[in-house]
């Protein structure tokens, strides 16, 4: 019950597990970058009120299923999505695909997530895996995060799959229906409405919180945060920004970077010299992400103290929204030749 | 990021695996590299995991005090927030608060405890005592 199954590692695990389903199903020359660039994945978005963690909610990427569905969509390969209300069902629909041969993404939550270290699990629901076969109890799990494939046991993967919270994964099942040939044609054109929606995503969504804005946003807050919270506090909240930016799932840092691969990757289907301009700004965007995450890290860490060090992060956090606007404002403006 | 730049310090995913990242080479072109890990993300964790262990003694406390009833421990030591558990056990956020205080957590039916027991992944009986068995 294998079939020829081939583990891919990514940086981010719908960029994975998107790329690695779609390769299967015909589209064989895509990579991680384009899964991200096509699918519109980089994105920010500060949400006010909603806490996470008792920490605040930030995003640096696109909402989870996104970056698969769009993809796909561009690439004309049509996907099956099915969630379930009977863990029964959820069990044996599962089953059923594993003896038809076929590799299935499933969304999970890592609190009970086995094979993850202790520190990791907290009640995160939109992580993202491959089923690709079973043997006896053990289901053979391919998590695009992790250097090798592991397993799983039926009672811990249903766990899993039912998650509960925000985001739960309702047993949610996913996979291309069909084998496509995916021409170059079809790539070029989804690089490019992908960057379309991209810059819509960063410049023109209304109201202050989400894009670029959003960036803004949340740099005005945190010059508030220390008043507002106490110094402990404060340096939680930036501990938590931090960890939204550079952990895997959510690198926001990382994003900047895949981001700028995606263009350069681009730039072998579209030959147009802008594209490798714009990626080096995304280079120094995610190398100015890092920066403001070391002065965080100063903060929580209680060796900076002052509210001129809080103006700084928020500082520092104006530029960076700066540079991505103006690295969009580019992407906007360039006339594709083909 | 310089593909010489990736950080290789120790974290707790390094237990597990290395993470791919993004970089550049000399030439300017991206290629990726693993990383054992980054000292500013292990701290930040670091920072969310006292704040965490500081949670859960704080309810252990109160819980001692008759301030607060197990499921606030528990609840803590899950992880978990008031709509979490909630979505867990299916009873409606409302009521789970009230399932916070001593008192009211004392009357509790054994199918309401039984279901919080699952939720928690412990025993009735550790539920009541508050006993915690480290995984």
């Amino acid at each position: 019950m294998k079939n020829d199954f081939v583990h891919l590692q990514a940086a981010h695990c719908e960029n994975g597990v998107t790329t690695n389903l779609l390769r299967k199903a015909g589209a064989d020359k895509l990579t991680e970058p384009l899964s991200f660039g096509i699918g519109s994945g980089l994105f920010f978005i500060y949400i006010p009120f909603l806490k996470v963690n008792k920490g605040p909610a930030i995003a640096f990427r696109t909402m989870p299923g996104h970056i698969f569905k769009r993809t796909a969509k561009s690439l004309g390969i049509s996907i099956h999505r099915e969630t379930f209300r009977s863990k029964e069902k959820a069990e044996q629909r599962l089953d059923e695909c594993i003896e038809a041969g076929l590799a299935v993404g499933c969304q999970v939550g890592v609190y009970y997530l086995t094979y993850f270290p202790k520190e990791y699990r907290f009640h995160f629901n939109a992580h993202n895996l491959i089923i690709y076969g079973r043997e006896g109890d053990e289901y053979l799990v391919s998590d695009p995060v992790m250097e090798s494939v592991t397993t799983l046991t039926k009672f811990d993967l249903t766990r899993v799959r039912f998650a509960k919270g925000a985001m739960s994964p309702k047993g949610q099942l996913y996979y291309p229906k069909e084998n496509k040939i995916v021409t170059d044609e079809q790539i070029r054109e989804g690089i490019k409405s992908g960057i379309r929606r991209n810059v819509r995503d960063m410049l023109h969504i209304p109201g202050p919180i989400a894009g670029v804005s959003g960036i803004v946003y949340t740099a005005n807050r945190i010059r508030k945060w220390r008043d507002k919270l106490g110094l402990k506090d404060a340096g939680l909240y930036l501990a938590q920004l931090v960890r939204m930016q550079e952990e895997i799932g959510t690198g926001g840092g990382g994003f900047r970077y895949i981001y700028g691969a995606f263009l350069q990757e681009a730039y072998a289907y579209l030959p147009q010299d802008e594209l490798l301009d714009i990626s080096k700004k995304f280079t120094k965007s995610g190398d100015l992400w890092r920066n403001a995450a070391v002065h965080a890290a100063g903060i929580y860490k209680g060796r900076l103290t002052t509210q001129q060090d809080f103006d700084l992060m928020a500082d520092q956090m104006m530029a960076i929204a700066a540079l991505e606007k103006d690295a969009f404002q580019d992407l906007k403006k360039i006339k594709w030749r083909s | 990021m310089e593909k010489d730049k990736i950080p290789q310090d120790d974290g707790a995913l390094n237990k597990l695996t290395r993470e791919v990242c993004y970089a550049v080479d000399e030439s300017g072109n991206y290629t990726t590299a693993l990383s054992t890990g980054w000292e500013v993300k292990a701290a930040a964790l670091g920072l969310a995991w006292d704040d965490i262990q500081q949670r859960i003694k704080d309810a252990h406390d109160k819980v001692v005090r008759k301030e607060a009833s197990p499921v606030l421990f528990f609840m803590e030591w899950r992880l978990m927030d008031v709509p979490i558990l909630a979505s867990y056990t299916g009873f409606w956020q409302w009521t789970v608060k009230r399932h916070l205080k001593y008192d009211v957590f004392q009357k509790l039916s054994d199918k309401k405890l039984q279901k919080y027991a699952e939720a928690f992944d412990i025993s009735v009986n550790d539920l009541k005592t508050m006993n915690v068995h480290e995984e």
